[in-house]
C-alpha cells in the first residue's frame, strides 16, 4: 500500500488528488484552486463557449488581471487598445461564467502569485494551477502548484482536473545559515547556478534544510517562484509553524475551529523520515554571497564579488558559443568585475520580489540615500494591499525621497507587455525572475538580483555588494 | 486537435540550447484573444531587424527553410513561460514537429495539446540532423509517429520515445476534455469524498 511506505510531501499531495488512474498510468488529478489571469485565459473561455461547456467549480476559481496593466493611475482606464481588450475580455468571461474576480481598482488586485497566498486562497496540501509558469510560487505554502498552458486552463475550467503523470522528486537541501545581507533571492540564484536551467526538468523540487526553514514566507515564495527557472515543474516547502502563522486569519483561509482542524491535517504533510527522492542536491548557506546574473538565462550567475566569466575557459564549443552570444547581447567583456558594470534602470517588483518584506529590504538600503544621477528606479508593489501596507509603514516616502518612482501594482517591467519597458541597450538591475533576451523589452539587458542589491545598485549607479551598505 | 500521423518536410536547424518561449514569441504579441495569426511574430527578435525588415541571416528567412515543417534544436527548447502562444506561433508558421534533446516541461505539454509533435532525441542525433539540415536542399525529414521513428535524409530510421497516452491522442486527434468528462461521475464522487474529509476548506466567494 502506498500509504504504508514513507512518502515525500509531493507524493502525499499527489496521492490525495488522484481521482482515477487510467490503464496506461496517466492520472486524472483533482485541482483545488485555479487562478486565472487575462493573458492565458481568453482562448480557454472561448473553447468552453464553443463546446457549450460550463466552469465546473467557479467557487474554486479566482481571476485577476496583472500582466497588461499600466502601473500609473488607472482610474482613467487602459489606453493601449489590445491590453484593454484583453482585460475587458477577462471581465466579460468572469461575469459570464460566474467566477470570483478582483477588479483593477480593487485594493486586493495585484500579481496573481502575490494575491493567492495573501488572500489565503493558496493553502497547504492543495493542488493549485494557473496559466502561468510562476505558479510554482504557491509551493511555498506546502502546496503542489504548477503552471499550465491555455488548453490545460480550459481542461481545468471544464473538469476541475488535469491529466498528469507523476514527476520525479528532487530534494534541494540548504544546510547552515545564510550570511548577513544574503537573501532568499541569492539562495535560489545560487541553486539555479548549481543545477542549471534544465537541471530540474522532469522533477518537482522540495526545498529543505535549516536555511530554508529559517526563511519567512516571503523568502520561501521567492525560492519556489524561480523553481521553473531551473526547469522544474514545481517547487515546494513543507508547511510548518511559519506557514500556519502566515495563513491564519487570511480572508479565504479556514477560520476558528476550522483553522485548527486544517492545521491538524497540514501537520501530516511533511515528508516522512526515510522517504526516498530521485535526486538530492546539497548547498551550504554560508558559502552563498549576494548574486548577480551576467547572461541571458538565470544559470549565468556569479557572486557580486566575482567577474564576468571568459568563454575561452569553456571546454565545450557549443557552450563557448552560447557564452559569447550572451556577452555580446549583454554588452559585457570577459573578466569585467561585476561591481564595474554601470546600470541605467532599477526594477524592484514582480512575483519574485514585490511583497512587503522585499520592499522593507530595499527601503532599508534606500533610506536617507539618493538614486544615482541618470538612473531610473521603479518600485512596484505586488498588490494593492502590499502598496497600502507599505504606505502605512512610510516606505513609499523613503523611496520617493531617495528618487525612486512609487507605482501601482502589476507585473510591470518583469515582461515587456505593458508600458513599463526597457529601451534597446538599456541595462537593468531587476528583482524579477527572467533575464532572457528581450524579456523586459526588445534589446533590454537584465541582471537578476535581490531587492536589497537592486536598491544598492540604484544608489551606486552600478552593481555593488549590498553588505557595504548595511 | 488536428491529427498527427506522419509528416515529411523541410527541417530547419536552430543549433542553440535554451531557446525560451520569450524568444519563440515575445510577450508584447500575447495580447491577442485568438489562437491564430501569431506566425508572423514567430522568433520575432531573430527574424526581423530593428527597422522591421527581415533579417536575411536568420534561418527561417532563407530558402528552403521558409517552408520548414520541422525544427531541430538543442537542449531545453521551449523553457520559460507557459504561454501556449509559443506552439500556436510555430503551428501558424507551419511547424508541426520540433526535435531536441530536451524540452521545457510546460511547452512539451502545450505542444501535445495542439497536435505539434515534440520529439526527444539524444544530443549526438540532434547534432547529426542539424548538420544534415544545414545542407539545405536535402533537409527533408520524415517523422513517423505510428512507428516512433525519425527518418533522416539518408533513410536512416532513428527511434524516439513518447508515452502511449499522448501517442494515442495525437494519432487520433482526440480532445482530452471529452475524454476526461467520460469520468465525470468519478470526479463527482471524489469531490463528495473530499468534502467529507476536509469540510474546513472554504469555497471562494468575493
Ligand atoms: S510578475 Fe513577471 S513572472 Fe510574475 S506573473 Fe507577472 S509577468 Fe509573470
Amino acid at each position: 500500500m502506498a500509504e504504508n511506505r514513507p512518502r515525500t510531501l509531493y507524493e502525499k499531495i499527489w496521492d490525495d488528488h488522484v481521482v482515477e488512474r487510467l490503464p496506461d498510468g496517466t492520472c486524472i488529478l483533482y485541482i483545488d484552486r485555479h487562478l486565472v489571469h487575462e493573458v492565458t485565459s481568453p482562448q480557454a473561455f472561448e473553447g468552453l463557449r464553443l463546446a457549450g461547456r460550463k466552469v465546473r467549480r467557479p467557487d474554486a476559481t479566482i481571476a485577476v488581471a496583472d500582466h497588461n496593466l499600466p502601473t500609473t493611475d488607472r482610474r482613467g482606464g487602459i489606453t493601449e487598445e489590445d491590453s484593454r481588450i484583453q482585460v475587458e475580455t477577462l471581465e466579460q468571461n468572469v461575469r459570464e461564467f460566474g467566477i470570483p474576480y478582483f477588479p483593477v481598482l480593487d485594493v486586493r488586485q495585484g500579481i496573481v502569485h502575490i494575491v493567492g497566498p495573501e488572500q489565503g486562497i493558496s493553502l497547504p496540501g492543495m493542488t493549485i494551477v494557473c496559466g502561468d509558469s510562476h505558479t510554482s510560487t504557491h509551493g511555498a505554502m506546502g502546496a503542489l502548484a504548477f503552471g499550465i498552458g491555455t488548453s490545460e486552463v480550459e481542461h481545468v475550467l471544464a473538469t476541475q482536473t488535469l491529466l498528469q503523470t507523476p514527476a520525479k522528486n528532487m530534494k534541494v537541501e540548504v544546510v547552515g545559515r545564510l550570511p548577513i545581507g544574503v537573501r532568499a533571492k541569492d539562495m535560489i540564484l545560487a541553486i539555479i547556478g548549481r543545477i542549471g536551467t534544465a537541471g530540474g526538468t522532469g522533477y518537482v523540487i522540495e526545498y529543505a534544510g535549516e536555511a530554508i526553514r529559517a526563511l519567512d514566507m516571503a523568502g520561501r515564495m521567492t525560492v519556489c517562484n524561480m523553481s521553473i527557472e531551473a526547469g522544474a515543474r514545481a517547487g515546494l516547502i513543507a508547511p510548518d509553524e511559519t506557514t500556519f502563522a502566515y495563513v491564519k486569519s487570511r480572508p479565504f483561509a479556514p477560520q476558528g475551529d476550522d483553522f485548527e482542524r486544517a492545521v491538524a491535517y497540514w501537520r501530516t504533510l511533511p515528508s516522512d523520515p526515510g522517504a526516498v527522492y530521485d535526486k538530492v542536491v546539497t548547498l551550504r548557506a554560508e558559502e552563498i554571497a549576494p548574486m548577480v546574473t551576467w547572461g541571458t538565462n538565470p544559470e549565468a550567475v556569479v557572486p557580486v564579488t566575482g567577474s564576468v566569466p571568459d568563454p575561452a575557459a569553456a571546454e565545450d564549443a557549443a557552450v563557448r558559443a552560447q557564452m559569447q552570444r550572451m556577452l555580446d547581447y549583454m554588452g559585457l567583456k570577459p573578466g569585467q568585475r561585476i561591481t564595474e558594470i554601470p546600470i541605467d534602470v532599477v526594477f524592484i517588483g514582480s512575483c519574485t520580489n514585490s511583497r512587503i518584506e522585499d520592499l522593507r529590504d530595499a527601503a532599508q538600503i534606500a533610506r536617507g540615500r539618493r538614486v544615482a544621477e541618470g538612473v531610473r528606479a521603479l518600485v512596484v508593489p505586488g498588490s494593492g494591499l502590499v502598496k497600502k501596507q507599505a504606505e502605512e509603514e512610510g516606505l513609499d516616502r523613503i523611496f520617493r525621497e531617495a528618487g525612486f518612482e512609487w507605482r501601482e501594482p502589476g507585473c510591470s517591467m518583469c515582461l515587456g507587455m505593458n508600458p513599463d519597458k526597457l529601451t534597446p541597450g538599456q541595462r537593468c538591475a531587476s528583482t524579477s525572475n527572467r533575464n532572457f533576451e528581450g524579456r523586459q523589452g526588445p534589446g533590454g539587458r537584465t541582471h537578476l538580483v535581490s531587492p536589497a542589491m537592486a536598491a544598492a545598485a540604484a544608489i551606486a549607479g552600478r552593481f555593488v555588494d549590498v553588505r557595504e551598505y548595511l | 486537435m488536428e491529427k498527427f500521423t506522419t509528416l515529411t518536410g523541410i527541417a530547419a536547424p536552430l543549433p542553440a540550447a535554451n531557446i525560451d518561449t520569450d524568444k519563440i514569441i515575445p510577450a508584447r504579441f500575447l495580447k491577442t484573444i485568438k489562437r491564430t495569426g501569431l506566425g508572423v511574430h514567430l522568433f520575432d527578435a531573430l527574424r526581423y531587424l530593428p527597422d522591421g525588415r527581415e533579417n536575411p541571416d536568420f534561418v527561417l528567412n532563407k530558402e528552403p527553410y521558409r517552408q520548414a515543417r520541422i525544427l531541430i534544436a538543442y537542449e531545453n527548447f521551449g523553457c520559460g513561460s507557459s504561454r501556449e502562444h509559443a506552439p500556436w506561433a510555430l503551428l501558424d508558421f507551419g511547424i508541426r514537429a520540433v526535435i531536441a534533446p530536451s524540452f521545457g516541461d510546460i511547452f512539451y505539454n502545450n505542444c501535445l495539446k495542439n497536435g505539434l509533435l515534440p520529439v526527444r532525441l539524444p544530443k549526438p542525433r540532434c547534432e547529426q540532423l542539424i548538420t544534415d539540415a544545414q545542407l539545405g536542399a536535402n533537409a527533408r525529414l520524415t517523422v513517423d509517429l505510428e512507428r516512433q521513428v525519425v527518418i533522416s535524409a539518408n533513410g536512416e530510421a532513428i527511434p524516439f520515445e513518447i508515452d502511449p497516452f499522448h501517442k494515442h491522442m495525437l494519432l487520433n486527434g482526440l480532445d482530452d476534455i471529452g475524454l476526461t468528462l467520460q469520468h465525470a461521475d468519478k470526479i463527482a464522487r471524489y469531490e463528495q469524498m473530499k468534502q467529507a474529509e476536509k469540510p474546513w476548506l472554504p469555497p471562494l466567494h468575493t
